[in-house]
């Protein structure tokens, strides 16, 4: 069962890491995919809106393809939701297995669909007061399509 | 039947959810979408390009062929951005 967090709240990389391995010694390799929020354009901030309970749906089911792909060990989805500033951490994926490629691989897999099968938007907030909607991305949905 | 509506659809529409009762007629997303579009201006305004809404039925990604039902929770928005 993978640990998914959908919060306002930051995260503790080390922590959540080393969580994975906690009472347990078959694991090979931890891969990690850290979204960062950047600063584009003169942004101030980004503003992260979800779909309460069916984005934590969302997140189990695309999370249960990747157990049902590769044998992982652990898996964690963490999802920040609100305001963000540039540097701050937006999205944490972990996942754990015996060997790195199902590591690796699931990793890649979970942040290609999490971008297009959750019901996350952003909103982007400029210096100047300007505020616009960030528009989906057709090279998102292909990266999602070649798994 | 409940509707939400989230992101810049919200914005245009003007409020996060409602509960409406369409007609019979009414068997589909792409129906509703029709139906409610002549509720107000804003309704109308945000869903002026339907091809640039996404939809969700009881909180499954839903097409326009999707039907619907008295009981359903129904959400449009704009394609995903999360990540």
């Amino acid at each position: 069962m993978a640990r998914i967090l959908v919060q306002e709240a930051g995260f503790d990389v080390a922590a959540e890491t080393q969580a994975l391995q906690a009472d347990r010694t078959d694991v090979g390799g931890i891969a990690s995919f850290l979204g960062v929020c950047r600063s584009d354009d003169g942004l101030a901030a980004l503003v992260l809106e979800h779909y309460p309970g069916m984005t934590e749906r969302a997140l189990a089911g695309i999370a249960a393809q990747a157990e049902a792909r590769w044998p992982l060990t652990g898996c964690t989805i963490i999802h920040r939701i609100g305001r963000m500033l540039p540097g701050d951490p937006i999205v944490l994926v972990l996942t754990a297995s015996a060997h790195r490629t199902a590591a690796l691989e699931s990793c890649a897999f979970l942040i290609d669909w999490l971008k297009t099968g959750a019901p996350f938007w952003k909103r982007e907030e400029f210096a100047d007061g300007r505020e616009r909607w960030v528009e989906a991305k057709p090279e998102d949905e292909a990266a999602a399509q070649r798994w | 039947m409940k509707v939400l509506y989230f992101a810049w659809v919200r914005q245009k529409v003007g409020i996060a959810e409602e509960a409406v009762s369409p007609p019979g007629e009414v068997r589909n997303v792409g129906e509703l979408i029709t139906w409610l579009s002549a509720r107000s201006p804003g309704h109308a305004e945000a869903f002026a390009q339907p091809r640039q809404i996404r939809a969700a039925v009881n909180q499954e990604f839903a097409g326009p062929d999707a039907l619907v039902a008295a009981n359903d929770e129904i959400a449009f928005f704009p394609p995903v951005t999360g990540g």
